[in-house]
């Protein structure tokens, strides 16, 4: 690779000795390679999302363009960056101060622990690298032979849609198996009319024939409509949905499952943000703090800590989220602060001075970082008594100042907005809901409203790049201030209309 | 060293020179460029280069801070979305801001436009020589000897010798100890292009009028600098005298008075007469005006200058007439009568804004 440069030794002692720490301390990781990068490398490996070789795109030159002028005006530098993959590949920063390179192997141990051990990791594919350069391979060919512009623009499309997935899909399976003899179910509950509950003298009175006959004839009806539906039920992995069902050439289809398959790959790193990164701090700070910072080093690793841990106004910082929670949770268990005892007392005093020396908080933040991610994490540890002590607030935007304004402190309102924005990683949920539509082959999505509407402008530009993967008439069913509407988009026209939106 | 990202990269910015040239027209017309121009470069605001997406809408979402302040307390003026989720994260991307280089402009324009290559007047390129100085050499005048350089070299050789007296420092430079300025007499290239930008700046001329010059004119600049290496602007501001002004002044004087072309005129042929021998230069004069002249007299006065003086010098000779409040005037007319079969005058009638991007074809299309 351009830039690279050997790795020199002082570096590798440093890393043997971190990693000492590290695994003194109980974490697990991956052996970790190491590669010492110029910043405009660095910036080359960041817009290519920590890999050395992508396909071709220009988003990653747009996204090297802002890193690089980051760079350059001082506003943004890349002090480390870390894949899952395993070995663990890692960058440096030429030129860093060695206390910044410390803190940043011990922070990168502890991502690569996360990424070994945090349950949500575990179906991802541990050698992305050859991934990567397999799909950049494919994506070549293909431009060759089909021209760069096609093929550019037809990814393009499949971006516009990246997020249409369905991030839990790894660990749960979303459709019963189908059982043996399926036939013979229509057979059985044919007969399985639902009856009105009745004494046995009465039945012929409270259920006569006429209303049973009306009664099996609206299952059958149910029952041929289910079968004229398409999906059976709803979908909300949209881009797997379109790989099985849209009309595309093979290459189109697959341009689509790289697209898919590399928004799985980073989909629990969104999932996990803050744990991952408040984890990684945790152990950076205490490896730093309590072994590996000598003296002189102790206030620029004090300055640089801090500022990654600084929050601005409407600003929530995952690192510093991530390990106040982390060390709240340790603190908990190390005092003994959980079970029915502790929920059940409602001393105020009791619980302050609460110490029941257990001395369990290791374990149990280590237990925490492998079962949790972020929304399950916040909903279980984040309490009234750390919202207050960390000063959370909402914000909202104020039509009446035209200004962005704290709204409340009220805790429930915070946990809510909180695991609110988190679920489903910030997005919104998009199922498709018929792919035969008035029988005509068009495609219905459902965007599953809660409680915020969709932005428009882009939601009907994402209908166009829809349209162009589906080739039939695409229509999109949601709420706008709290009226339903359906938007359908027909050779990149747009209509609108109002449509009911069950509640 | 070559890059990975430089393909895609390279291709990033075709995409954005694409979309310049689809909003060139919306550009030119607003203006709004000449107010982000850097040294060599103007930032233009690009919106949206991103890929669309379902995402919730920015008002309702809202969402969670840290620190201290009360409920009401604002987090920051006005409408865009405070900062929120990853540190460090970028900053909105609604808009986002391109440095582009005028000469990459320049060549956007020219692609947009059609415009042809210009010609240059006289295939010798005047070049004049600067010398520089760029290093110390052991030998040179004694007017250039370098007394640092020289004293240190003197005080090295006198330590390592041992003959220093720290108690009595006394420094005795030899012959080799003595260093000189050196130089470089490096190729300048010299403007051999000037522009005579001239505007009438009589009563009729408004503030809208001078904006569309100012646009005009700025294209105008940007082109032919792309196409000469060093250009010159002179800048001439007349009603019924003409003077000449700096580049500033040019754009805001308002006068008022009538309106006396040929005084412009007249102080465009000295110019030419005085500085710019047409042998060797490509004169380019451009007259903004409304065309309201103040007598035919005047007009006849022109055109004699323009015959005799003017056109034999310059490559072209352009003439924006720009509409004002008050009507379009005789004197677009008058020229072309005058002038219709004549290669080296342009004429062209300036609507509005909207019409700058024409008038640019109709000046620069001819590539003289």
């Amino acid at each position: 690779m351009a830039g690279l440069r050997r790795f020199p030794p002082y570096l590798s002692e440093m890393q043997e000795e971190i990693e000492g720490h590290a695994r003194d301390y109980g974490l697990d990781f991956f052996p970790i390679i190491y590669e010492v990068l110029d910043y405009k490398t660095m910036n080359e490996v960041a817009a290519y999302g920590g890999f050395p070789t992508r396909y071709p795109h220009w988003r990653f030159g747009m996204d090297y363009e802002q890193l690089a002028k980051g760079y350059e005006w001082g506003l943004q530098k890349i002090y480390e960056m870390v894949i899952n993959t395993n070995p663990a590949y890692a960058y440096l920063l030429e030129g860093n101060s060695l206390v910044d390179q410390k803190t940043v192997m011990g922070h990168v141990c502890a991502h690569v622990d996360f990424f070994k051990n945090n349950y949500y990791f575990s179906k991802t594919n541990r050698k992305m690298i050859d991934g990567m350069a397999n799909h950049a391979a494919l994506v070549r060919r293909h431009m060759a032979r089909h021209g760069q512009d096609v093929v550019e623009d037809f990814i393009d499309t499949c971006l516009t849609l990246e997020n249409l997935i369905d991030p839990m899909s790894p660990y749960i399976s979303r459709v019963a198996p189908a059982k043996d003899g399926d036939d013979d179910d229509d057979a059985r509950d044919g007969d399985d009319v639902p009856r009105m509950r009745a004494k046995q003298y009465m039945d012929k009175f409270i259920n006569p024939p006429e209303y049973l006959e009306a009664q099996r004839k609206k299952k059958e009806e149910e029952k041929k409509r289910l079968r004229r539906r398409f999906p059976e039920e709803p979908q909300r992995d949209v881009l797997l949905f379109l790989i099985k069902n849209a009309p595309v050439d093979s290459w189109q289809r697959d341009i689509l499952e790289i697209v898919r398959n590399e928004a799985y790959y980073f989909a629990p790193q969104a999932m996990t943000k803050i744990m991952n990164e408040g984890w990684a701090t945790y152990w950076h700070s205490t490896i730093m703090t309590q072994k590996a910072a000598t003296a002189a080093e102790i206030i620029d690793y004090a300055d640089a800590t801090a500022g990654v841990l600084a929050s601005a106004p409407g600003r929530l910082n995952p690192y510093k989220l991530g390990i106040e929670l982390f060390r709240y949770i340790e603190s908990r268990w190390n005092k003994g602060q959980f079970g029915k005892e502790w929920d059940e007392c409602d001393s105020l005093d009791a619980k302050r001075d609460w110490d029941r020396r257990l001395g369990m908080g290791r374990r149990k933040i280590f237990e925490v970082r492998r079962l949790h991610n972020d929304i399950t994490f916040l909903d279980e540890f984040f309490t009234l008594d750390f919202c207050i002590e960390q000063k959370f607030y909402t914000f909202g935007f104020s039509e009446r100042s035209g200004n962005w304004e704290i709204q409340s402190r009220e805790f429930k309102k915070v946990k809510d907005q909180m695991l609110r924005m988190l679920t489903n990683r910030g997005q919104p949920f998009i199922y498709v809901e018929d792919a035969n539509l008035e029988n005509r082959t068009e495609l219905l999505l459902r965007h599953a409203h809660d409680g915020t509407d969709l932005d428009l402008g882009q939601a009907k530009d994402t209908l166009r790049a829809l349209h162009k993967v589906w080739t039939r008439p695409v229509s999109l069913l949601t709420r706008v201030e709290g009226k339903g509407k359906v938007f359908r988009c027909d050779d990149s026209t747009i209509t609108e209309k109002p449509a009911d939106y069950p509640a | 060293m070559s890059q990975r990202i430089d393909l895609d990269h390279g291709r990033f910015r075709q995409i954005i020179r694409g979309k310049i040239k689809q909003n060139l027209r919306k550009y030119i017309s607003q203006g709004e460029m000449i107010a982000r121009k850097g040294k060599d470069t103007v930032s233009i605001p690009l919106p949206q280069v991103d890929l669309p997406r379902f995402k919730w809408g920015d008002k309702q979402g809202g969402g969670v801070g840290q620190g201290d302040g009360q409920p009401g307390d604002a987090l920051g003026q006005g409408q865009d979305k405070p900062g929120q989720g990853e540190a460090g994260d970028r900053p909105g991307e609604h808009m986002v801001e391109l440095e582009v280089s005028l000469a990459e402009l320049a060549e956007i324009m020219g692609e947009e436009l059609e415009l042809p290559r210009i010609q240059p007047k006289g295939t010798e390129k005047i070049v004049a020589w600067k010398d520089r100085f760029t290093g110390v050499r052991n030998t040179g005048p004694e007017s250039l000897r370098h007394f640092r350089r020289t004293f240190k070299q003197a005080l090295r050789r006198q330590i390592s010798l041992g003959t220093y007296d720290p108690r009595n420092p006394v420094i005795i430079p030899i012959r080799d100890d003595k260093r000189y300025r050196s130089w470089r007499s490096e190729p300048l290239p010299q403007s051999n292009a000037v522009i005579i930008y001239m505007m009438d700046v009589s009563g009729s001329m408004g503030d809208e009028q001078k904006e569309i010059v100012r646009i005009e004119s700025f294209w105008i600049d940007t082109w032919l600098r792309s196409q000469y290496h060093g250009i010159e602007s002179r800048y001439i501001i007349h009603d019924a005298m003409a003077k000449e002004v700096d580049r500033d002044t040019f754009f805001r004087t308002r006068e008022s008075g009538g309106t006396m072309i040929s005084s412009a005129y007249k102080l465009c042929a000295k110019m030419i007469e005085d500085d710019y021998p047409p042998a060797l230069w490509n004169i380019y004069p451009f007259h903004f005006s409304d065309g309201d002249n103040w007598s035919i007299d005047d007009t006849h006065a022109c055109v004699e200058l323009l015959k005799h003086k003017i056109l034999p010098a310059v490559n072209l000779f352009a003439y924006g007439q720009v509409e004002s409040p008050y009507g379009s005037g005789q004197f677009i007319k008058d020229l072309s009568e005058h002038f219709d079969d004549d290669q080296r005058v342009v004429t062209s009638e300036i609507k509005g804004k909207d019409a700058i991007m024409d008038s640019i074809k109709e000046f620069l299309g001819k590539g003289r």
